[in-house]
C-alpha cells in the first residue's frame, strides 16, 4: 500500500481510457412525482416569494401611508368581480381539460384547453380595457404610491395570465396538430400547475387590492 | 456492453401514462446517444453541464480580472488621493490620469457588483455547480439540459447590461452595490443614478432569473437522479453545500428580483415605492428630478428598499460561502485521508445557516433608522448564526487530527480557507453586537470582515477547487510547484492586504470615502493604507502564476487518469475529462464518500461504489 | 515544506494577535472617547475581543499544529473515526452559552442608548423640548437650533451650516433630519452613528464629557461627495454655549434679509 504525497498514478489506458460505446445510465431516486412536476413546483416557490415580496410592499406602505384612498372610489370593483369570476371559471376548465389529456381524450383536451384560453384572454382584455380607462383619466403609475403599487401589482399578475395562456395556446396547438398522447400527459398538467397558481394569486391580489 | 448489473432496487410497477425513468423511483433509462458535435454545438450551444460548468469558469475568471483591476484603481486612489492614476491619463485628459470622486464612486460600486454577482456567485454555483453535481452524484447530465444552457444565455444580457453601464451618459452605477434609494432611484442624486443605474437594475434582474433556472435545476438533480444507494446521507458535502445554496436562492432571490423591478419602475415610470415625501434633492423638488417632465409619486420608504434588499443579500452572503465550505470539507477529507469529522452535524450546520440566514438581515440596518427593538432581536439572531459557522471550525480540525495529511496546493487552499474564515467569522461577532455595531457599522472593519469570508475564504476555496477538479475538467494536473508559489504568495500578501483594515475600522475610518484624509482623524492612516495598497498590488500581480499555470496545464499538465487523488466520490469514477453522459459503467453506491483509512481493507480508502 | 506552511499558518494569529496589542501604538485603535456612553461601547468591544482572541488563537494554533503534526511522513493510515458525539456536545454547548452570553451583555446599552424610552427626561433637552435639529444634505449639514422661544418650526429659529456647538457635561437630545438622500450623523468620539432617513425625523441624545472640536463624519455613501461631506461638534463650557449662540443669532439675523428669511 503506497499512500505518499508523491504516488499519483500516472495516465494507465486500460483503466483510465473511457470505455466506447456505453449507453446513457439515467437513474430515478425518486420521490415518485415527476421530474417536471417537482421542477414547477419549486418554480412556483419561487414565484411564491416574487409576489410576496410585492404584496409585502403594499402592505409596508399602506401601513406607512397616513391616509390611503378607498379602492371603491378609484377602481371599477364590479367589473373586476366579474372578471375574477372568468379567472377562477377558467380555473375549472384547466382541471377539465387535464382530466382528458390524463384519460388521452385529445378532442376533449381540446375542447376544454379552449374554453381556458379563451377565459384567459378575455380576463387580459378587460385588465387592458381597465388599464386604458383608468390611464385616460390620468391616473399614471406616478400619480401617487397607491397608483404605483396597483400597477406593480396588477401588471405583474397580468403578464403572468398572459404567460399562461401562450402556453396553454402552445399545448392546445400541439394537441390540434400532433395529438397529445396519454402517456404525454403531464404537458398538459404542468401548465395547469401553473395556472392554478396564478388564478390563486389573483383572488389574494384582487381581495387586497380592491376590496380592502 | 453494461459492466455493472442493473441495480437490485426494486422495479417498481410501470405505469402507462408515465415516461420510462419518470415518477419511478429505481428505473434506469438507458439510452444510446453518441454523435461527433461540431464545435458551435459542442462549445457555444452546449446542452452538456461540464461544457456549461467551463463558460461560468470562464466567464467568471474574466470578470474576476476586471473587477480586481477596479480594486487595484480603488487601492490607489487610498493610498495616494488625487495622484495621476498610470494608464489613466485617456480617461481623464483633464487632471492628467487622476480620477474624479464620481469615478471613484463608480469603481467600488461595480468592484462590490461584478465580484459577488458576476464572479463568486457564478463561479460557486455556475461553474463548480454545474461541473460537480451530476457528476458527483452518479447522473448522466442535469435534469434539464437545455434549461441549464438558457441559465447560461440568460447571463448573456446581464453581462451586456452591466457591460453596457460604463459607456452610458454620467457613467455607470455609482450607489453602492447596496444601491441605496434615493441615491440611486433619483437622477439629480448622483451622475450615476443617470441610465448607469437603470443598467446595473437590468443586469441584476437577468442575473437573478439565471440563478434561478441554475437553482431548479440543481435541487431536481440532486433529490431526482443520484445514482442507486446514493442517499442523501451519503452525498458529499460538496453536494449538500450546492443544494442548501440552491434552496437559498429560490426563497430569497424573487424578493430581490421583486425590488429591483421596483426601483426599476421608479426610475423608467416615475413610481413612488422607495421615494419619500418632502424630498429636495440638489435643490430639487420632486416634480423636477423625474425623468422629462414627469413627476414623481411620492409616499414611498427608502427603508423598505434595505429590507427587501438585505432580505436577499444577507442569505446571498451564505450563497457565496456554502458550497465553498462544501468543497473545503471534501478537499479537506480527501488529502487528510480521514473521514469528515462529524459528517452529520456538518449536514444539520449547513442547514441551520441557511434557515437561520433568512432572519438575520437587519443586522446590516442597525443604524439605518429602523426600530431599535427589532435591531434586538436580529442581534440575538445574529450571533446565533455564529454558532453553526463554529461548528464547521471545530469538525474541520477534527478531521485534520490524526489525519495523514498531503500538503498538496488543493490542500494548502483548503487550510488556509479554514484559517480566513475563523478570522472572518469572528469579526462578524463584533458587528453583530449592537451598541458596538454603532461605532463599527460601515467602518473598515466591516470591509476586512467580509473579505476575509468571501476573497480570503471562498475566493481560496475556489482556487482549491480549481487545483482540486482541474485533472477531472482537463485530464490533467496543475504544476504543484507553480502552486505552491501561486498559494503562499497569495496567502501572504492577502492577510497583508486585509489584516489592517480591522485596525483602520477600530480608528474610525469609514468604507467608501475617496479621500478620507481630508479628515483630522483620519490623517494619521494614510502610511497604512499606503501599506495595504502595495501588498494588493503585489496580490494581484502574483496571480499571474494561476494565470500561467492554468492555461499551461491545460495542454501541456501532467497526463493523469480517473483518480489521481485516490478520492472515494463519484465523480472520480469517471474518465478524466469525462464524454457525454458522463459514466462509462453503471454506478451502484454502498456507503459515503468518506471511507478513508478505513481498516476494512488495505488500501486507504473505498470508493463509494466498491461493494465489500 | 511542511515547516513552511505550518509557520505561514501559525503566523496568522501569531501576527494578529501582534498587531492588535501594538495597535495602540501606531494610534489604529479607538480614538479618545468623549461621550458619556462612548466606555461602554469600548468595554463591550474589549469583552468580545478577549472571547474572540482566545477562540482566534485556539483554532488557528490547533491548525497549524496539526498541519504540522499529521503531514504525512509515514505510509501508515491515519486515526478511522467520523466524529464524536460527545465533543460534538461540548463544542455546541460552550459556544452556544457564549454567544448568548454576548448578546445578553449588549442589550442595556443598546437599550439606554437607542429606546426613546431611556432619552434623558429631566434635563435641559428632552425628547420634546430638543436642542436643535440636525440637517443633512448633499454634501452639507445644516444645524437648526430653535431660538428664543424654544420651539423649533418658528420665525425665530436659528440656522448655522457646518458647525453643530453643544454645551459640555450636559445631556444633549437633537433631531437628525435629511433634505435628499441617506446621510448618516458619526462622530468617532462620541461612539455614535446614525442614519438620517428621508422623510424621518430620527431623535438621538449624548453627552459630551470634555470639550473640544469633534470630526463630524458622513457616513453612509450620499453620492459623489460624500468623502467632503464632513462638519463638526464643538462642544463648550455651559457660559461658553450662551456666548455661541448669541453670535450664531446676531450673525444669523444679519445675514438673514440676503437670505430672504
Ligand atoms: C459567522 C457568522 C457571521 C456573522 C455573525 C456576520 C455578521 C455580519 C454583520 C453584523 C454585518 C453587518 C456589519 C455592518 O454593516 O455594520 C456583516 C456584514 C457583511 N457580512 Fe457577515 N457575518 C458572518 C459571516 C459572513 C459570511 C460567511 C459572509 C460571506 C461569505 C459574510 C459577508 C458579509 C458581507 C459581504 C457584509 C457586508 C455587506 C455590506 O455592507 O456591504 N458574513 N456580517
Ligand atoms: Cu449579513
Ligand atoms: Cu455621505
Amino acid at each position: 500500500m503506497n499512500i505518499s504525497p508523491a504516488a499519483i498514478p500516472a495516465y494507465d489506458p486500460a483503466v483510465d481510457a473511457p470505455r466506447p460505446h456505453h449507453p446513457i445510465y439515467d437513474y430515478d431516486s425518486g420521490p415518485p412525482v415527476n421530474r417536471g412536476k417537482f421542477a414547477i413546483w419549486l418554480f412556483l416557490a419561487t414565484e411564491i416569494m416574487f409576489f410576496t415580496g410585492l404584496i409585502g410592499t403594499y402592505i409596508v406602505l399602506r401601513m406607512g401611508s397616513a391616509t390611503w384612498p378607498d379602492p371603491a372610489d378609484r377602481l371599477a370593483v364590479d367589473i373586476t368581480a366579474l372578471n375574477t369570476f372568468f379567472l377562477i371559471c377558467s380555473s375549472a376548465t384547466m382541471v377539465k381539460g387535464v382530466e382528458r389529456a390524463m384519460l388521452g381524450d385529445n378532442g376533449g383536451l381540446i375542447k376544454w384547453l379552449a374554453l381556458t384560453v379563451l377565459i384567459g384572454s378575455i380576463f387580459v382584455g378587460i385588465q387592458a380595457y381597465e388599464y386604458t380607462e383608468l390611464i385616460k383619466d390620468g391616473n399614471l403609475p406616478n400619480v401617487d404610491i397607491f397608483w404605483s403599487t396597483f400597477y406593480a401589482m396588477t401588471g405583474f399578475h397580468g403578464i403572468h395570465v398572459a404567460v399562461g395562456v401562450i402556453w396553454n395556446l402552445c399545448i392546445l396547438i400541439a394537441a390540434i396538430f400532433r395529438k397529445i398522447p396519454q402517456e404525454k400527459y403531464m404537458k398538459v398538467e404542468l401548465a395547469g400547475l401553473y395556472w392554478h397558481f396564478v388564478d390563486l394569486v389573483w383572488v389574494l391580489l384582487f381581495t387586497i387590492v380592491y376590496l380592502m | 456492453m453494461n459492466p455493472v448489473a442493473t441495480p437490485a432496487a426494486p422495479h417498481a410497477p410501470h405505469t402507462s401514462h408515465l415516461e420510462p425513468g419518470e415518477g419511478q423511483p429505481g428505473t434506469v433509462r438507458e439510452h444510446h446517444d453518441h454523435h461527433e458535435l461540431g464545435f458551435f454545438r459542442k462549445w457555444i450551444f452546449s446542452v452538456d453541464h461540464k461544457v456549461i460548468g467551463l463558460q461560468f469558469l470562464f466567464s467568471g475568471l474574466v470578470f474576476l480580472a476586471l473587477g480586481g483591476m477596479m480594486a487595484m484603481a480603488i487601492r490607489y486612489q487610498l493610498a495616494w488621493p488625487w495622484r495621476p492614476m498610470p494608464g489613466l491619463a485617456w480617461m481623464f485628459p483633464a487632471t492628467g490620469g487622476a480620477i474624479t470622486p464620481e469615478f471613484y464612486t463608480m469603481l467600488f460600486t461595480m468592484h462590490g457588483t461584478i465580484m459577488i454577482f458576476f464572479v463568486m456567485i457564478p463561479l460557486l454555483t455556475g461553474a463548480f455547480g454545474n461541473f460537480l453535481i451530476p457528476l458527483m452524484i452518479g447522473a448522466p447530465d442535469m435534469a434539464f439540459p437545455k434549461l441549464n444552457m438558457f441559465g447560461y444565455w440568460t447571463m448573456i444580457p446581464a453581462f451586456f447590461f452591466m457591460i453596457l453601464g460604463f459607456f452610458v451618459e454620467g457613467g455607470h452605477a455609482a450607489g453602492g452595490w447596496t444601491s441605496y434609494p434615493p441615491l440611486s432611484t433619483i437622477e439629480a442624486a448622483a451622475p450615476g443614478s443617470l441610465s448607469g443605474q437603470t443598467c446595473w437594475l437590468m443586469g441584476l434582474t437577468w442575473v437573478g432569473v439565471s440563478s434561478m433556472m441554475g437553482a431548479v435545476n440543481y435541487v431536481t438533480t440532486i433529490v431526482k437522479m443520484r445514482a442507486p444507494g446514493l442517499t442523501m446521507m451519503r452525498l458529499p458535502l460538496s453536494i449538500w453545500g450546492l443544494m442548501i445554496t440552491s434552496l437559498l436562492q429560490l426563497f430569497a432571490l424573487p424578493v430581490l428580483t421583486a425590488a429591483s423591478i421596483m426601483q426599476l419602475l421608479d426610475r423608467v415610470l416615475n413610481t413612488g415605492f422607495f421615494t419619500p415625501t418632502n424630498l429636495l434633492v440638489n435643490n430639487l423638488t420632486p416634480d423636477s428630478f423625474a425623468y422629462g417632465s414627469e413627476a414623481a409619486a411620492a409616499g414611498g420608504q427608502p427603508l423598505l428598499w434595505q429590507h427587501l434588499f438585505w432580505f436577499y443579500s444577507h442569505p446571498a452572503v451564505y450563497i457565496l460561502v456554502l458550497p465553498a465550505m462544501g468543497f473545503t470539507s471534501d478537499i479537506l477529507a480527501i488529502h487528510a485521508r480521514k473521514p469528515i469529522f462529524g459528517y452529520k452535524p456538518m449536514v444539520y450546520s449547513m442547514s441551520a445557516i441557511a434557515g437561520l440566514g433568512f432572519i438575520v438581515w437587519g443586522h446590516h440596518m442597525f443604524t439605518s433608522g429602523m426600530n431599535p427593538a427589532l435591531g434586538m432581536t436580529f442581534m440575538v439572531s445574529t450571533v446565533m448564526i455564529a454558532l453553526p459557522s463554529a461548528i464547521k471550525v471545530f469538525n474541520w480540525l477534527g478531521t485534520l487530527w490524526g489525519g495523514r495529511i498531503h500538503l498538496r496546493t488543493p490542500m494548502l487552499f483548503a487550510c488556509a480557507f479554514v484559517s480566513m474564515f475563523i478570522i472572518g467569522g469572528l469579526s462578524g461577532i463584533w458587528m453583530a453586537a449592537t451598541p458596538v455595531d454603532i461605532y463599527i457599522h460601515d467602518t473598515y472593519i466591516v470591509v476586512a470582515h467580509f473579505h476575509y469570508v468571501v476573497f480570503a475564504g471562498s475566493l481560496f476555496a475556489i482556487f482549491a477547487a480549481i487545483y482540486h477538479w482541474f485533472p477531472k475538467m482537463f485530464g490533467r494536473l496543475m504544476n504543484e510547484t507553480v502552486g505552491k508559489i501561486h498559494f503562499v504568495g497569495s496567502f501572504i500578501f492577502t492577510n497583508m492586504t486585509f489584516y489592517m483594515m480591522h485596525q483602520l475600522g477600530v480608528a474610525g475610518l469609514m468604507r467608501r470615502t475617496a479621500d478620507p484624509y481630508a479628515y483630522d482623524v483620519y490623517a494619521h492612516l494614510q502610511p497604512i493604507n499606503e501599506f495595504i495598497t502595495i501588498s494588493a498590488f503585489c496580490m494581484f500581480a502574483w496571480q499571474i502564476f494561476f494565470v500561467l499555470n492554468f492555461f499551461h496545464s491545460m495542454f501541456w499538465g501532467k497526463r493523469v487518469g480517473r483518480n489521481p487523488w485516490k478520492a472515494a466520490s463519484l465523480e472520480w469514477d469517471a474518465p478524466s475529462p469525462p464524454g457525454h453522459g458522463n459514466f462509462d459503467h453503471q454506478l451502484e453506491v454502498y456507503r459515503g464518500a468518506y471511507e478513508f483509512g478505513s481498516p476494512e481493507v488495505e488500501e486507504d480508502y473505498i470508493p463509494q461504489t466498491r461493494k465489500i | 515544506m511542511r515547516y513552511l506552511f505550518t509557520l505561514l499558518l501559525f503566523l496568522v494569529p501569531a501576527l494578529g494577535v501582534w498587531t492588535f496589542v501594538e495597535a495602540d501604538r501606531w494610534q489604529l485603535w479607538f480614538p479618545q472617547n468623549v461621550s458619556s456612553f462612548g466606555g461602554e461601547i469600548d468595554r463591550l468591544f474589549n469583552i468580545i475581543m478577549y472571547m474572540v482572541a482566545f477562540t482566534f488563537i485556539v483554532t488557528e494554533v490547533c491548525l497549524a499544529w496539526f498541519v504540522f503534526k499529521y503531514s504525512a511522513k509515514n505510509e501508515t493510515k491515519g486515526a478511522f473515526t467520523h466524529g464524536s458525539h460527545k465533543l460534538e456536545m461540548v463544542w455546541t454547548a460552550i459556544p452556544a452559552v457564549a454567544l448568548l452570553f454576548i448578546a445578553f451583555i449588549q442589550m442595556r446599552t443598546w437599550a439606554d442608548i437607542k429606546f426613546e424610552g431611556n432619552f434623558p427626561k429631566d434635563g435641559e433637552y428632552t425628547r420634546e423640548k430638543p436642542i436643535a435639529e440636525v440637517w443633512a444634505s448633499q454634501f452639507d449639514w445644516r444645524i437648526r437650533y430653535p431660538g428664543d422661544d424654544g420651539v423649533l418650526g418658528t420665525v425665530d429659529d436659528l440656522e448655522r451650516s457646518w458647525e453643530f456647538v453643544v454645551p459640555v457635561d450636559t445631556k444633549i437630545v437633537f433631531n437628525l433630519r435629511t433634505r435628499d438622500v441617506i446621510h448618516s450623523f458619526f462622530v468617532p468620539e462620541f461612539r455614535l452613528k446614525q442614519d438620517a432617513l428621508p422623510g424621518h425625523t430620527i431623535p438621538m441624545w449624548f453627552e459630551a464629557k470634555k470639550e473640544g472640536i469633534y470630526d463630524l463624519i458622513c457616513a453612509e455613501l450620499c453620492g459623489w461627495g460624500h468623502y467632503k461631506m464632513s462638519g463638526r461638534v464643538t462642544v463648550v463650557s455651559k457660559e461658553e454655549f450662551a456666548k455661541r449662540m448669541s453670535e450664531i443669532k446676531a450673525e444669523w439675523f444679519s445675514n438673514g434679509k440676503e437670505l430672504g428669511e
